[in-house]
C-alpha cells in the first residue's frame, strides 16, 4: 500500500528486499519446488494480475466490483478464438486482448460507475452471471459448452526450460510488467487524483478532477488487468470453457483482493496465493469445505486485519526497520496510523 | 475593470432554489467578503461561482462566460475554491495534498509555485510529510488555502475560513491572505459569518438575507453600520 512506503528505506535495505524478493521467483519457485506446483505459481501471478486490477478499482476508485471475471473471460478467449480458429501466436493475442478489455471496461465502466455503492456491486455481479450462458450460446465461435483447445504454449528451442516454467516465466514477466505500472499510478498525480474524488467529490471537482471520467478510467484500466490475466490463464490451463469464469471466480478474485489487502499491490500476490491453494488443500479434507474457508476468510480479515494480509506485513516489515533503527520512528508510526485509518475507511 | 461580474443569478440544488437574481462585481486586486446567518445562501453563491452546483444567469470572469462551464474548466480559468470545512485529505500527507492542487498544471510550474507558497505557511513547510489528518486545525485551513493557491488562480474563493478556529489563529491567517494580496494582486471572495476579523483585511462587503442581497457597502461603512454590527459583529 503505498500510503504506508511513506518513511523511505536506506537505499541497502531496499536492495537486499528487492534481492530476495528476486531469488524467491526467479530461482526457488521455477526451478526448486515440483514441476505441477509450478504451473499452479503461474496462475497464482495471473490471479495476481488481475487482482492488482481489482486493487486499482475498489482500493483507489472507491467501487466495489463483483464482475472482474467477466473481463478474464473476454480475455481467455480473446486469445482462445484468434489462435484455434485463426491460427495466431499465443503471444501476439496478449495485446489484443488488453485491448479489447480495456474497450468493454470503458464501454461498461462509463454507465456502471454512475451506479453509487450497493447497486455497482450488484450491477457487476449481475455482470459475471450472464457470461457463461453468452459464451455456451454462440458456440460456434466460441465452442458452446465444449470450450476451445488451446494448448500449452512450448518454449522456443533454444531455451532450456520445460512447459510449466516457460510459462511461468512469461507470466512473471508480465505481472512485473503490470506491478510497476499499477505502482507508478500509485505514486504520482492520479494516486492523489483518486484518493480526492473518493473522500471528497466537492474538494475533487474544484481541484479539477472530473471524477466520471477518472472512475471510467479506473475500471477500464482495471479491466485491462484481468483481460491480460485472462489471456495468459488460457494458455496457463491451455484450455478454455464458459464455466471456468462464473460467478465463484469474481467472488474468488474479490476476496482474494480482500484478503491480501484492498490498497496493498504486494498483497496481491498473497491474495492470489490464498485463492489458487486453500481451496484445494480445504477440498482435500472436505468437499464442501472450499466455500466455508472463503467465507470465513473473509469475515476474519475484514474483523481483524482491515489492511489485509499484505497490509498486514508491510506494517511488521516497517517496524521492524524502524526498530533496527533504519527508518525515524516517529514517521513510521503515523504512516502506519494513517492506513490504518485508511483500511478501516475502506472496510466500512 | 471588475474581474468577476454576476448578473441576474439564480442558484440552488436540483429543484431547490436557494439564491435569487444576485447582481455582484469583484474589481481586480480587491477583497470582498459575503456577511449572512446560516441557510442565507453564501456557500451556494461560491458553488455557483466555481461551477460545482446548478445555476443560471450571467457569470462573466476576465470577460469570458463561465456561467456554462463545467467546475473543471472554471477551475482551469483561474478560480479556486476553498470549501467550507477545509476537506483536506487525512490519508495523504501535507505535500501529497499541496501537489493535489496542481493536478491541472505543469510539473515544473508546480514546483516554482510550492516554494513561494510555503514561505506565506511556514508551518506546513516543517510538516510536509506528515499525514494531513494529524494538523491542527488551524494548519488545515492553511493547508487547504495553499493547495488552492497551487491551481495559480486570479480569484480566490474562501468558505468560512475561520470555522472553527480560535481567533488569535483567524487573525493570523487573515493577515495571510492579506499579505499574499498585497505581494500578488490576487482577488478574493471570502463568505465570513463571524465578520469583524474579515472586515479588517476586507476592501467591500455585501449582506446576504434569504439567498438576496440586502445590504452593499464598503468593508468600513459595514463595520460602522448598526444593523451590521448588532447581528453580524456580535455587539452593539
Amino acid at each position: 500500500m503505498s500510503v504506508v512506503v511513506k518513511p523511505r528505506l536506506p537505499v541497502a535495505v531496499r536492495i537486499a528486499t528487492a534481492i530476495v524478493v528476486a531469488i524467491l521467483f526467479l530461482y526457488v519457485i521455477p526451478f526448486m519446488i515440483p514441476n505441477y506446483l509450478v504451473s499452479q505459481f503461474a496462475t497464482v501471478l495471473v490471479f495476481a494480475i488481475a487482482i492488482v486490477g481489482i486493487n486499482l478499482v475498489t482500493g483507489y476508485g472507491g467501487a466495489i466490483t463483483l464482475g472482474h471475471a467477466a473481463f478474464v473471460a473476454l480475455g481467455s478467449y480473446t486469445t482462445a478464438i484468434l489462435t484455434v480458429r485463426y491460427g495466431w501466436n499465443p503471444y501476439a493475442t496478449i495485446p489484443v486482448a488488453a485491448a479489447l478489455s480495456w474497450i468493454a471496461g470503458w464501454c461498461l465502466g462509463f454507465p456502471a460507475l454512475r451506479l453509487q455503492g450497493l447497486y455497482l456491486a450488484l450491477g457487476t455481479l449481475v455482470l459475471s452471471i450472464t457470461v457463461p450462458p453468452v459464451l455456451k450460446r454462440f458456440d460456434a465461435f466460441t465452442g458452446g459448452v465444449q470450450g476451445l483447445n488451446v494448448g500449452n504454449p512450448a518454449p522456443p528451442a533454444s531455451v532450456p526450460l520445460d512447459e510449466s516454467q516457460w510459462i511461468y516465466f512469461v507470466s512473471l514477466a508480465i505481472a512485473a510488467v503490470l506491478y510497476v505500472v499499477a505502482r507508478r499510478i500509485l505514486s504520482g498525480p492520479l494516486r492523489r487524483a483518486l484518493v480526492a474524488a473518493r473522500d471528497n467529490q466537492l474538494v475533487a471537482a474544484v481541484m479539477g478532477v472530473n471524477r466520471a471520467r477518472l472512475t471510467t478510467a479506473t475500471f477500464a484500466m482495471s479491466s485491462l488487468y484481468a483481460g491480460v490475466a485472462g489471456s495468459l490463464y488460457a494458455m496457463i490451463v491451455g484450455f478454455v470453457s464458459p464455466d471456468t469464469f462464473n460467478v465463484m471466480m469474481s467472488l474468488s478474485l474479490f476476496v482474494g483482493a480482500v484478503v491480501g489487502g484492498i490498497t496493498s499491490l504486494s498483497g496481491a500476490f498473497i491474495g492470489a496465493m490464498f485463492i489458487q491453494f486453500v481451496p484445494i488443500w480445504a477440498s482435500d479434507i472436505d468437499v464442501s469445505l472450499g466455500g466455508l474457508v472463503f467465507g470465513g476468510a473473509l469475515i476474519l480479515t475484514l474483523v481483524l486485519i482491515p489492511a489485509g494480509v499484505g497490509g498486514l506485513a508491510e506494517r511488521w516489515y516497517l517496524r521492524a526497520c524502524a526498530r533496527l533503527g533504519w527508518t525515524e520512528a516517529a514517521a513510521t508510526e503515523t504512516a502506519i496510523e494513517a492506513s490504518t485509518r485508511g483500511a478501516q475507511h475502506e472496510a466500512t | 475593470m471588475s474581474l468577476l461580474t454576476i448578473e441576474g443569478l439564480q442558484a440552488g440544488y436540483g429543484e431547490r432554489s436557494v439564491l435569487h437574481d444576485i447582481d455582484l462585481a469583484i474589481s481586480e486586486r480587491k477583497i470582498q467578503v459575503v456577511l449572512g446567518a446560516n441557510g442565507a445562501g453564501k456557500t451556494t453563491l461560491l458553488r455557483a461561482i466555481s461551477g460545482t452546483t446548478t445555476r443560471s444567469g450571467t457569470i462573466m470572469f476576465d470577460g469570458k462566460r463561465i456561467d456554462r462551464l463545467s467546475a473543471r474548466k472554471v477551475v482551469a480559468s483561474g478560480v479556486a475554491h476553498v470549501p467550507q470545512g477545509r476537506g483536506t485529505f487525512a490519508d495523504l500527507t501535507v505535500d501529497e495534498n499541496i501537489r493535489l492542487g496542481a493536478y491541472l498544471r505543469s510539473s515544473a510550474e508546480a514546483r516554482q509555485d510550492r516554494e513561494r507558497w510555503l514561505t506565506y505557511f511556514p508551518r506546513l513547510q516543517e510538516r510536509l510529510s506528515q499525514q494531513a489528518g494529524s494538523l491542527s486545525g488551524g494548519e488545515q485551513q492553511m493547508l487547504a488555502i495553499a493547495r488552492a493557491l497551487m491551481l495559480r488562480p486570479r480569484l480566490l474563493l474562501l468558505d468560512e475560513p475561520s470555522l472553527g478556529l480560535a481567533p488569535i489563529i483567524t487573525q493570523s491567517l487573515f493577515k495571510t491572505l492579506a499579505a499574499i494580496r498585497e505581494e500578488t494582486g490576487m482577488t478574493m471572495l471570502i463568505v465570513e459569518q463571524s465578520a469583524n476579523l474579515a472586515l479588517e483585511v476586507a476592501d467591500s462587503g455585501v449582506v446576504l438575507e434569504s439567498g438576496r442581497i440586502v445590504l452593499r457597502d464598503s468593508a468600513q461603512n459595514l463595520a460602522g453600520n448598526d444593523e451590521v454590527r448588532r447581528i453580524y459583529l456580535g455587539y452593539e
